[in-house]
């Protein structure tokens, strides 16, 4: 019963759907100010009744109900409560459902908070909402409903693919989504702004904080994705260029162009069509990314199961809302009217160029991931394009995009002086000099390419830092002044400083990697083996039992001149239900290196495969991603985005005076 | 020519489309790693079979034309295709033989009480040592064996009606006729 009430509601959110997909839009044509808001209203309706599916299916993996055939297939008894619940989403089914519960989240969101916009405005960006809603329901409804039963209902289900039982892949995807979905908002302002035919610096200030949230939400929800491949597949990697992996990079690269590119509308009036093509583009790279999972069309572990009419569907869904929006552009966008001119060397043109290196990273990654694909439907040989390729292609690209991150703030608008900028900046070139010569001394002959990498990271540090000092005139005013300037100074220029000191120190992190030792070898308990300066001691492996696992636990002892460092207990699981075996890595870091220990498979005569690693600053790369989103949450808490708070407060409801 | 620019984007889109129409309908399957057993002979095996009845063995596959499905009563896809073996142990003129995959015995026999049995013969390869000789990637798999006791065909997944009218069918009456 439970079950066909969230059924129910999906319908319903269908129909609610097709009425803020149309209603608003007629509404905002005739200037209909009631039809206008019924946008408002039933974005709000549907997210209420796509949150009750999604409690309802939630409900059904926590009870277990195998009538369903969605929980039959995903989940168990056995598992414990949290990926009982993470299975919900951890399958094709489910995790549309998900994606469609953000979506109607941004949507309601919208028409909450979205007093301060002119009617016509809202109205269209909640049509389009609406369009986009009305799409991935009949999608779910008709290709992949996880409401559907199965009669007799098996006795226990299948259980979640073992790899997923993890804390670090449970809230992966509902990042993941909140950054593909949320951009869907900026796509929305893009193509109602494509209706109106009018593009002002306020639009991109309402665009601004909403592709700033979704930009926020998808790095984190990367850098966690990564972060889980790293301690959980046992080989050290934290990057495949895995087709899915790619998938989510090219809406991250498009959406970090356009959290810039916006930044130019909004103060200088230009580059107004080129915005609103990132907006459609970045959206639109999150849909052909689902269409890349779902479909089947190539190849990946992420891959989720195939069915070629699921794969027609999304295709038809990418061709109405991705061809859709690109033919209004190309009809409306040539009359946009462009506004300030600047010279090429300039803020404008410091951020162009970023758009410019962006733009051709995102080309990249697109030809990278889908060459196989071209070449399959052409009838060439079955070929996978991999590490070489996109390090050689994507790296270069990224070089100068980092050198000019530096300089680009310290540059004014209109028209700048490049000189100037960098001789302001000769404290940067001081410390980069002494952070390469200082790292070839040490290194003697090692990866040259790996410590340019560090001068580079410096290099933007200290460009990050150079424009904090000039703002609030470090050294040049008295430190009183200073002080205030520190504290007055705008939370959007203090998000842009921790943002951009996150790039250096995750760039860091990616060229220690060259830095980093293995050993790996057959170990027998009692034995000890010498590593990158440390010793590590074998000293025995335990069965142990979990919930739905057994698994061997290994147990080594980590020393360094004798002193113990710590001990460690990888876990090498084996899962019954599944016949598959997975690693528990062990990591003891300090923050500066991890020390990363897997236990592999049993030589049956006493001796166990051992994957020791040292990987000197890996843990930068996430502090760096972290450190971006935080600097991106620190830009939206500005006061700057909620202008139209205050009207909104005045028109709260009086508090009830309290009973005498 | 400034027009001509605007409409690159939704041009080079169409032609992407295109190519993922066309990935989509080759019927291609990227995940298909082309069978290595493809037309060599099937692999020894001698499998116990359920609850007294004969087994199956590779001696049984040859002779004639024969398809042999690998199912388990833990399997939800291997339910979808059952009523299409049903139909299929009728309507074709072959023997359909059954091998339970990583299954229990009475979890087999319940599976086949429930749902019918389509099988002429059912083994047990409760080891998956078969499976693996077969090149079995998961359950449910269907291969064609010809006269000579040669695969011909491996469809991996649960069987579908099109697959059925458009490969297995077809491939079952000229195996028959040859």
């Amino acid at each position: 019963m439970m079950v066909e009430l969230g059924h129910f509601a999906l319908v319903l959110a269908l129909l609610l759907s097709v009425a803020q997909a149309s209603l608003p839009l007629y509404g905002a044509a005739r200037r209909h100010l009631g039809l206008m808001e019924v946008g408002r209203g039933a974005a709000l309706a549907s997210f209420v009744l796509v949150a009750l599916a999604f409690a309802v299916l939630i409900n059904a993996y926590v009870t277990s109900d195998f009538s369903v055939a969605n929980v039959v297939e995903n989940s168990h008894t056995d598992k414990p409560l949290l990926y009982k619940i993470t299975g919900v989403w951890g399958n094709h089914e489910g995790s549309m459902v998900l994606w469609v519960f953000i979506l109607t989240l941004f949507g309601a969101a919208v028409a909450w908070f979205g007093d301060n916009l002119p009617p016509e405005l809202r109205a269209r960006v909640l049509a389009v909402q609406g369009m986009i809603g009305t799409g991935f329901l009949l999608f779910i409804l008709f290709t992949s409903n996880p409401f559907l039963r199965v009669l007799p209902a098996p006795a226990n289900g299948q259980g979640l693919n073992p790899v997923l039982q993890d804390p670090g892949l449970a809230f992966h995807p509902p990042f993941l989504y909140l950054g593909y979905v949320g951009f869907s908002v900026a796509f929305s302002f893009a193509v109602a702004a494509l209706i109106e035919g009018r593009v002002d610096a306020a639009w991109a200030r309402w665009v601004r904080p909403w592709t700033l949230a979704a930009w926020c939400a998808l790095t984190i929800g990367i850098a966690m994705g990564s972060w889980w491949a790293y301690y959980t597949l046992g080989w050290g990697g934290w990057w495949f260029w895995d087709p899915v992996e790619n998938a989510s990079l090219m809406p991250w690269l498009a959406g970090t162009a356009l959290l810039h590119t916006a930044i130019v509308v909004e103060k200088r009036d230009t580059l107004k069509s080129w915005t609103i093509l990132l907006a459609i583009v970045t959206f639109s790279l999150s849909l052909v990314g689902t269409f890349l999972v779902r479909s089947g069309v190539l190849t990946s572990v992420h891959a989720f199961a195939v069915d070629p009419t699921r794969g027609t569907f999304i295709l038809l869904l990418l061709l109405v809302a991705i061809g859709g929006p690109l033919t209004l552009y190309a009809v409306r966008a040539p009359a946009l009217k462009g506004g300030g001119l600047f010279a090429p060397l300039s803020r404008e043109g410091a951020l162009v160029l970023n758009n410019l290196l962006l733009a051709c990273a995102v080309a990249t990654v697109f030809l990278g991931t889908l060459y196989p694909l071209f070449l399959d439907a052409v009838g060439g040989p079955k070929v996978s394009v991999g590490y070489p390729f996109f390090n050689r292609t994507f790296v270069p690209l990224m070089v100068p995009l980092l050198l000019a991150v530096a300089v680009g703030p310290l540059m004014a608008w209109k028209r700048g002086d490049l000189l100037g900028a960098l001789q302001r900046m000769w404290a940067a070139f001081a410390v980069v000099l002494v952070v390469v010569v200082g790292g070839l001394y040490a290194t003697k002959g090692g990866p040259v390419l790996a410590v340019l990498g560090f001068g580079l990271a410096a290099w933007v540090a200290m460009g990050a830092l150079t424009e904090w000092a000039e703002r609030v005139r470090l050294f040049r005013a008295p430190p009183g002044e200073t002080l205030r300037r520190v504290v007055n100074l705008p939370r959007s220029a203090y998000g842009m400083t921790i943002a951009h000191l996150g790039v250096a120190v995750a760039v860091a992190g990616f060229a220690a990697s060259a830095f980093e030792t293995e050993s790996i070898q057959t170990m027998r308990a009692g034995d000890t083996i010498p590593i990158a300066g440390f010793s590590l001691e074998f000293t025995g492996v335990e069965p142990v039992q979990g919930a739905n696992f057994n698994a061997d636990r290994g147990s080594f002892l980590l020393r360094r001149d004798g002193a113990l460092v710590a001990e460690l207990h990888p876990e090498r699981r084996f899962f019954p239900l599944h016949q598959q075996t997975t690693a528990k890595t062990a990591i003891h870091t300090n923050f500066l290196a991890d020390f990363y220990l897997a236990l592999g498979d049993p030589d049956g005569k006493g001796g166990w495969a051992v994957r020791a690693y040292w990987k000197p600053l890996v843990p930068w790369i996430w502090i760096g991603a972290v450190m971006m989103a935080l600097g991106g949450l620190m830009s939206l808490s500005d006061r700057r985005w909620r202008v139209g708070a205050a009207a909104r407060a005045r028109r709260a409801p009086p508090v009830a005076a309290p009973a005498e | 020519m400034r027009r001509a620019l605007f409409l690159l984007p939704v041009a080079l889109f169409l032609v992407l489309a295109a190519y993922f129409g066309l990935a989509l309908t080759s019927g291609r399957d990227p995940h298909e790693l082309p069978s290595a057993m493809i037309d060599k002979p099937a692999p020894a095996f001698t499998l116990a079979g359920l609850d007294g009845t004969p087994g199956l063995a590779r001696a049984s596959l040859g002779g004639q034309v024969a398809i042999v499905n690998f199912f388990a009563s833990w399997c939800i896809p291997c339910r979808i295709e059952h009523p299409l073996l049903m139909r299929l142990s009728e309507t074709l003129s072959v023997p359909v033989y059954g091998i339970a995959y990583k299954d229990r015995p009475e979890d087999a026999q319940q599976f086949l009480a429930q749902l019918g049995d389509p099988y002429g013969r059912v083994g047990l390869d409760e080891s998956g040592r078969v499976g693996i000789d077969f090149g079995v990637y998961g359950v449910p798999e269907t291969y064609v064996i010809d006269k000579a006791g040669r695969i011909r065909l491996r469809h991996v997944g649960p069987l579908t009606a099109e697959a059925v009218s458009n490969e297995l069918a077809p491939l079952v009456k000229m195996l028959g006729r040859s």
